[in-house]
């Protein structure tokens, strides 16, 4: 169908038929198996989050500068009672590992759920009510849009002070775009639909059109967008708290783990290796479910 | 076409107005720019001097005004830190990161633009596989971590390239290909979609049914109409890779504006921030009016609705 070069040269219906339908089971599986390692990846690191305390073998916090920097297992002269090592102030990798997880999710979570909240209901007022707010609000976005994320994001946070809240602050108020201008397009197609109509006509104030008739119809574009810009928090924490203005030591964010181990990438690379590895794993399982919602509900989003 | 370009005009000087009047404030607001000013040990009498003579103490909206009228004819007061005006160290810094944005997002179009259209040529196959792994590793690793990872690999391991810093070309090797990477997998996901799209059009089978040579067909009739809004998607990662580059450049230790403004926000030199941050809001205001522009030439519906 979309592959000129067989379409020309083969002319066997039969066996053009037979591909595509494997093609499209395989699209169609590849989404389900997406959506089972994306999720079983993601729910493992959930799970490590939230039992960080009965999991991680050591206090995340507890300094002995006598074992500072011991390599992980893999390497020689390990200690066995750090698996993966210890920083240059001698604390135990892998429960600061553990507890980078929470610091992680948190701020994904909440950062989607605060932009998903502020883009919503821009999207969906613009959407619903069109005319003159449906122009402050498209105006609104493009000024959003023309404004680099990072470099707002560092500014503001060096002004209210780096922590953890300033960071899910700074960014709900920065990532709520997307869902802006996908729900304004949803809600745009909704409000002309019969049963928004037959709603007005039997006398439903706006707020009960809008959140009873408008809202269900255009909720399930907002799970795909929200796994999407969890992602996206997740990896500008990593990059705020790298530069110095995210959370703030000695609080162990992954982002803030590379950046302490900076210094040592020489003689030590396994200290920016080990966490970038888990942030890249996360932020992979997440794109990977998201990627799979998308493909399994909404198909011809794909590309 | 006309009527559009000049809708989209106005519409580009009102945001970049109230993205001037964000990046005033929003600095501003930071903190006491007289107390800055006057230095760490300075009494409450020369805090109030230095307030009237830079006219701190006018109404912030008049400030502003005096602000944007000097920004435009390129006069952004006076670093803190740095013995040139604002204006000229950002002249002296820019060059480095547009030309490592640059640089960035023709490494990212070499790589997007093949691999998307061999994949849409031969969908599901293990070229299509590797770029799409390429796209999904694209957006899952972090860019700092990455370009510290190639730091490790190719200066300190195989010593192929320089560590840090901008001197010679080589120095821009390691950062451009790390901030390419990271606009690579949209580039290549526009291309791939696009070029399916125009591959299944009539004129294509028309082209191959009176017998052209398929390359011919591939590149002069599909990516000619393909490229075009991966070209409008370029100009906007361009910007993206002017705000990319303020993590690439404190990575690499390059002398850019992305540099600058990391060094000027811990150190709270709010006139350069302030600058940095309108120039670099005003390039994404303009890429982005290009790209609308490419869009509506090649789509004529957007320019009426």
């Amino acid at each position: 169908m979309s592959d000129p070069s067989a379409s020309h040269q083969k002319l066997d219906p039969d066996k053009a038929l037979r591909s595509n339908i494997t093609r499209r089971l395989f699209r169609r599986m590849s989404a389900h198996n997406s959506i089972l390692i994306g999720g079983t990846v993601l729910g493992a690191i959930v799970f490590m989050a939230v039992f960080a305390p009965l999991l991680a073998p050591h206090d995340p916090f507890d300094q002995d500068l006598s074992r500072r920097l011991l390599p992980p297992f893999w390497m020689e002269d390990n200690n066995p009672k750090y698996i993966l090592g210890t920083d240059n102030l001698g604390r135990d990798y892998l429960s600061r590992l553990i507890y980078g997880a929470q610091i992680s999710l948190m701020i994904g979570v909440c950062t989607a759920v605060l932009s998903g909240i502020i883009g919503s209901a821009l999207g969906i007022t613009a959407g619903y009510f069109g005319g003159r707010t449906d122009a402050v609000i498209t105006f609104i976005i493009t000024t959003r849009l023309s404004m680099p994320i990072v470099l707002v994001a560092l500014a503001v946070v060096a002004l209210v002070g780096g922590s953890l809240h300033a960071v899910i602050l700074v960014l709900g108020f920065l990532l709520w775009d997307r869902y802006a201008v996908v729900m304004r397009s949803a809600t745009q197609q909704a409000r002309n639909m019969d049963y928004v109509s037959a709603a007005r006509a039997i006398g439903c104030p706006t707020w009960r059109v809008v959140l009873s008739e408008i809202f269900p119809n255009v909720v399930n574009n907002l799970i795909v967008i929200a796994t999407f810009e969890v992602a996206h928090a997740i990896l500008l924490e990593a990059s705020l708290s790298f530069l110095g203005l995210g959370v703030q030591p000695p609080d162990p964010s992954w982002g803030l783990m590379i950046a302490e181990g900076k210094e040592f990438l020489l003689f030590d690379p396994w200290v920016i290796t080990i966490p970038g590895v888990a942030l890249s794993i996360l932020v992979l399982a997440v794109n990977m479910l998201g990627d799979g919602i998308r493909d399994v509900s909404a198909p011809e989003n794909r590309n | 076409m006309l009527n559009f370009t000049i809708r989209r005009i106005i519409l580009v000087v009102l945001v970049a107005l109230t993205v001037s009047v964000i990046a005033f404030f929003l600095v501003r607001m930071s903190g006491d720019l007289a107390t800055a000013l006057a230095g760490e040990d300075a009494n409450a009498q020369e805090i109030a001097d230095i307030r009237k003579i830079y006219g701190l103490d006018r109404p912030l909206i008049v400030q502003y005004a005096d602000w944007l009228f000097d920004a435009l004819r390129g006069d952004f007061g006076e670093s803190l830190y740095f013995p040139e005006t604002v204006g000229e160290l950002v002249a002296m810094r820019l060059p480095t990161t547009l030309l490592l944005a640059f640089s960035g997002l023709v490494i990212s179009l070499l790589i997007g633009i093949p691999f998307g259209v061999i994949s849409a040529l031969k969908p599901d196959s293990w070229i299509d596989r590797i770029s799409m792994s390429i796209a999904v590793a694209g957006q899952a690793i972090p860019t700092f971590w990455m370009g510290l990872m190639l730091m490790v690999l190719f200066g300190l391991i195989l010593r192929w390239t320089p560590i840090s810093g901008d001197e010679t070309w080589q120095h821009f090797i390691l950062p451009a290909f790390t901030l390419g990477y990271y606009s690579t997998p949209p580039i290549m996901r526009l291309t791939r979609s696009g070029m399916l799209e125009v591959l299944s059009a009539d004129y294509i089978r028309t082209a191959y049914a009176k017998g052209l040579q398929p390359l011919r067909v591939l590149f002069k009739h599909a990516l000619r109409n393909a490229v075009i809004p991966v070209v409008a998607l370029a100009s906007v990662q361009f910007g993206h890779m002017l705000s990319g580059a303020i993590v690439i450049e404190s990575v690499f230790a390059m002398q850019g504006i992305g540099y600058l403004a990391w060094e000027s926000i811990l150190r709270n030199d709010i006139a350069v921030i302030q600058a940095i941050l309108l120039i670099v809001c005003l390039f994404y205001v303009g890429l982005t009016f290009i790209s609308d522009l490419l869009n509506a030439w090649l789509d004529p519906r957007i320019r009426v609705s």
